[in-house]
């Protein structure tokens, strides 16, 4: 069985609104001297496959089909 | 013409749409499952909006995956009229059949209002009996319409004539790009759009101006 780990981030250019409303909270709690804050995604995967170059092509077939919008979204695959 | 309405779980303006459509063309639209992989012969297909399997991952994601999406897909090829109107539009983005991205609104905040849109191209199968530079009331019900173009697409969309709709000046609900309202694919028989013209079809609704749309599309006789 092979882990990996899938992290989906904002694009660079991409407006988050998310990250800059996290970003104001963290502010309020006295947080100082954080200039900025992105939200993303993490998925775990458990795969049948014991082979990782093989898992890796078939996470980012995953990843470019359903498990990021690559319009807006960049994704990295850790195999762990 | 004859009309058919897709149906997802998670969709709730489905019988919105079936009721709009009803009244406007005389005859009921037939309704079509997610799992089918057949859509009957018909002159328009449109996906109601909703939040079909949640939101889940990304709006639309989930639901432009399913097996009725791939019939949606040939049926755009062969040129049927599609219009996919606010959890529609989400669907048809993340299927591919129309550029671009719609992200959470820039305010956070669910938005549930009327907004006047501008018609900005008045020369599409389905806003042909609007003119240009028209005016029009619409309501918006939406998390995620904020539109989201990369600015090659944007300048392609925008030399193409393919924005359809735009928010009227200080109307802007969602901080969409541009602030476009919808957009029509570069064949010009697939429009999405974040607005619900269904529910601005009758007197009691307060106003008809979303009834030339599908009267447009139908082809009614005016």
């Amino acid at each position: 069985m092979i882990k990996a780990r899938v992290t989906v981030t904002l694009k660079n250019g991409v407006l988050d609104p998310q990250g800059k409303a996290i970003e104001g909270a963290l502010g309020s709690l006295g947080f100082e001297g954080v200039d900025q804050v992105r939200q993303g995604k993490v998925f775990d995967l458990e795969l049948e496959s014991a082979d990782p170059k093989n898992a890796e092509k078939q996470i980012a077939d995953m990843c470019e089909k359903l498990l990021a919008n690559t319009v807006i979204e960049d994704y990295a695959v850790e195999l762990l | 013409m004859k009309s058919a309405v897709l149906l997802l779980p998670g969709l709730n303006r489905d019988r919105d749409m079936i009721a709009a459509l009803t009244r406007i063309s005389g005859e009921p639209p037939v309704t079509v499952w997610q799992t089918e992989t057949e859509i009957p012969d018909v002159d328009l297909i449109v996906i109601p909006g909703g939040f079909s399997y949640g939101d889940y991952l990304r709006c639309g994601a989930i639901a432009a995956r399913m097996p009725v999406m791939e019939a949606v897909r040939k049926k755009a090829q062969a040129g049927t009229r599609i219009l996919g109107v606010c959890n529609g539009f989400q669907i048809l983005v993340e299927a591919g059949l129309l550029p671009g991205a719609l992200m959470r609104n820039a305010s956070l905040k669910f938005v549930c209002r009327e907004v006047l849109l501008e018609v900005v191209n008045a020369d599409t199968v389905f806003t042909g009996r609007y003119g240009k530079g028209d005016i029009i009331r619409c309501p918006v019900a939406h998390h995620d319409g904020n539109y989201f173009a990369a600015p090659d697409d944007l300048k392609r969309l925008e030399d193409r004539d393919q924005v359809v709709f735009r928010y009227a000046k200080g109307t802007n609900p969602n901080g969409s790009i541009n602030d476009i309202a919808g957009v029509v694919n570069e064949a010009g028989n697939v429009l999405g759009m974040m607005p619900h013209p269904e529910n601005l079809i009758e007197a009691a609704h307060g106003g008809t101006d979303g009834e030339a749309l599908f009267a447009a599309a139908l082809e009614i006789a005016a």
